[in-house]
């Protein structure tokens, strides 16, 4: 069984929400703790949404130097699997996986909200079960996913074909309605909204976020 | 003890959403043609004399940590 690992670090808020969507979808949900610099062999990682350290001086600012992250960062650039969502989006550009960065929503609101976003590529391991152009109601929560990046990797990220989700309908200001994006490898994805709460009816509404965790599992039931 | 700043602006080509709410609050109160940039200043007290290593670890601590480079610049300003 593949076994996929969830974060917390001080403050996280839907970890537990994460390792439950990892469990419904037939992986072994593992909780990693900040602290510790072992991933304990897991072969994906989610940073959970929420607000760790507060979100003091910069949302994922002082959660980047924690032990974990050493050890992920270079499980990353060895190929693994990383999901972040939300917080775990903000953590994943301070810590320089991801271009660009998040600044306050644009209208200084803090949006909560079913949001549609289009599928723009599915060359990543998080979205390789979707299909291009797919149209997606993934909820939202946050005060600060306004993504901005300068002009030269805007269109870096562009041409590349690293924009991963893009909003229908920009909630935040983010430039070019920029919603999650990945790295040049595919195996890091970061995203504002949050499939772990779009995985069953009871809670969600929708099931659009089953696909990310499939796409995970059939990706690392590939490898050779 | 004596004390280091550094100076935290978001880069001019970056939008700041703060500054513009601040700046809209300033013309609803009747200051009108002030256009406002947020930033963050950081207070460091040093142990010691403040030397050319010391403020070099410092440019580094902003580098790293006290600044977001993607978006903000950064300066040390001593006394």
């Amino acid at each position: 069984m593949a076994r996929i690992g969830v974060v917390t670090f001080p403050g996280s808020l839907d970890d537990h929400d994460a390792l439950r969507a990892v469990q419904l979808s037939g992986a072994e949900a593992v909780p990693l703790w900040h602290g510790s610099d072992s991933i304990d062999g897991v072969d994906a990682i989610i940073l959970p949404g929420g607000f760790s350290y507060g979100d003091y001086l910069r949302c994922g600012a002082i959660a980047k130097f924690s032990p974990v992250m050493d050890t992920v960062i270079a499980a990353a650039n060895k190929g693994m699997p990383v999901l972040g969502i939300c917080n775990g989006f903000q953590l994943l550009c301070e810590a320089h996986l991801l271009d660009g960065a998040m600044i306050r929503n644009a209208d200084q609101h803090f949006i909560c909200r079913d949001q549609r976003l289009r599928v723009e590529t599915i060359d990543t391991v998080w979205t390789c079960d979707f299909r291009p152009g797919d149209q997606i109601t993934i909820v939202l929560k946050n005060g600060e996913g306004n993504y901005q990046a300068d002009p030269e990797t805007l269109r870096r990220l562009e041409g590349n074909d690293q924009v991963v989700f893009r909003y229908l309908s920009n909630p935040n200001g983010s430039a070019n309605d920029i919603a999650g994006i990945t790295n040049t490898r595919g195996n890091v994805v970061g995203l504002m909204p949050h499939p772990e709460h779009n995985v069953e009816y009871l809670t969600s509404p929708s099931l659009d976020g089953k696909p990310f965790f499939s796409s995970v599992l059939n990706f690392l039931s590939a490898r050779v | 003890m004596p004390c280091v700043v550094v100076n935290v602006m978001p880069k001019p080509e970056i939008l700041d959403p703060q500054g513009k709410a601040v700046t809209g609050a300033l013309e609803r109160l009747g200051f009108a043609g002030l256009s406002v940039r947020q930033g963050k200043r950081f207070e460091i007290e040093v142990d010691g004399e403040v030397t050319p290593e010391k403020l070099e670890q410092i440019e580094q601590a902003a580098e790293q940590l006290l600044a977001n480079t993607v978006i903000e610049s950064f300066e040390v300003v001593t006394d």
